[in-house]
């Protein structure tokens, strides 16, 4: 195992845990996003530049945009519901 | 169920968990020491039967085509799912049209996200071109070309043009686009089973190795899955974006 694979399993192991830890929604989006590079970086140097591109597309495009619209969405409800309330 | 004896249950299944880990991992080979037969087999096969270098790609549009068919019509019924549902809630809720022209601009991007994404987009739509068509060659393929080229009209809506994303790259432009994908690839398999006996074989000239025009139908079959991918995450894309801008409330307000 090379130094540059030691550090892409490190970063992974770290992003993983930042995802858990991070409680904000819209953060935690954000940080899955860096997470997914991580594991780009992974896949890349564990010599699978095709599952690099899979996860690189859908990590930093595909599914930060479906959550944060979503994210967006539930915002909308719950000032709604405030309002109902006032 | 009482805290202790959920930490109890927690406890057992974590212990057995462990356990079988540890036998798992201990019996695996040691790093980089590949066992498999199958993998060298296809590395043999790849190049000098089916003239492509990209082995991934070979083996998902040609060796193991049949799963990829399966795969492709998962995203497209998933896709038909979304649709489905949010476009039964918009009808429902869409917002006055006077209200709705102010907000056909995404009014929270600023200058410098603006300025970005219109600079992205070109280079988005060459690489996502690019890695689709030539999928038999280098890493990428269909389905990561395809995401790519959805990220082209999602960059014109961070542009702060969200109305004029739906100029670019219209409802029904973009669902043809996406049945036509997925109906290509199925062409494709029965061109096989026409032309050379049996679903998805190949039946196009395999070309000279390294060519863009290589491969044979694995080519074609990238392109087609390109051509569905793209079109199903716009459609993902701009359903979703409905419903965050132009569709005030939820189902039960």
């Amino acid at each position: 195992m090379t130094l540059l694979q030691i550090a892409a399993l490190a970063g992974v192991a770290i992003g993983g845990g930042a995802v858990v830890v991070a409680t904000n929604p819209l953060r935690q989006t954000l940080v899955l996003s860096v997470y997914g590079m991580a594991l780009t970086m992974l896949f890349f140097v564990f010599q699978a530049p095709d599952v690099a591109l899979s996860e690189i597309v859908v990590s930093t495009v595909g599914l930060p945009v479906m959550i944060l619209l979503a994210l967006r969405k539930v915002r909308e409800h719950e000032q709604e519901r405030r309002e109902e309330k006032q | 169920m009482s805290r202790k004896a959920r930490l109890v249950l927690f406890a057992v299944a974590a212990a057995g968990f462990g356990v079988v880990l540890v036998y798992g991992l201990a019996g695996l080979p040691a790093f980089g020491d590949y066992k498999g037969v199958y993998g060298n087999v296809i590395n043999g096969l790849g190049v000098t039967v089916r003239h492509a270098t990209d082995l991934v790609t070979a083996l998902n549009f040609d060796i193991r085509a049949f799963d990829t068919l399966g795969e492709e019509f998962i995203l497209f019924a998933s896709v038909l799912g979304v649709v489905l549902i949010l476009r039964e809630m918009r009808e429902e809720q869409q917002r006055p049209a006077q209200e709705e022209s102010e907000e056909h601009t995404f009014s929270g991007a600023s200058e410098a996200l603006r300025a970005l994404s219109l600079g992205v987009i070109p280079g988005l739509l060459v690489i996502g071109v690019y890695i689709v068509v030539h999928g038999q060659l280098t890493p990428g393929g269909g389905f990561q070309g395809g995401v790519i080229l959805a990220a082209g009209p999602l960059a014109v809506f961070l542009a702060g043009r969200y109305l004029r994303m739906k100029i670019v790259a219209p409802h029904t432009l973009v669902e043809i686009g996406e049945a036509a994908g997925a109906a290509g690839y199925v062409l494709v398999g029965f061109g096989g089973l026409v032309f050379a006996g049996v679903f998805l074989k190949n039946f196009l000239p395999l070309g000279a190795t390294g060519h863009l025009l290589s491969g044979g139908q694995l080519a074609v079959a990238s392109v087609a899955v390109g051509l569905e991918v793209s079109g199903a995450f716009v459609i993902a894309f701009s359903e979703f974006l409905d419903q965050a801008i132009a569709v005030r409330g939820g189902p039960e307000s």
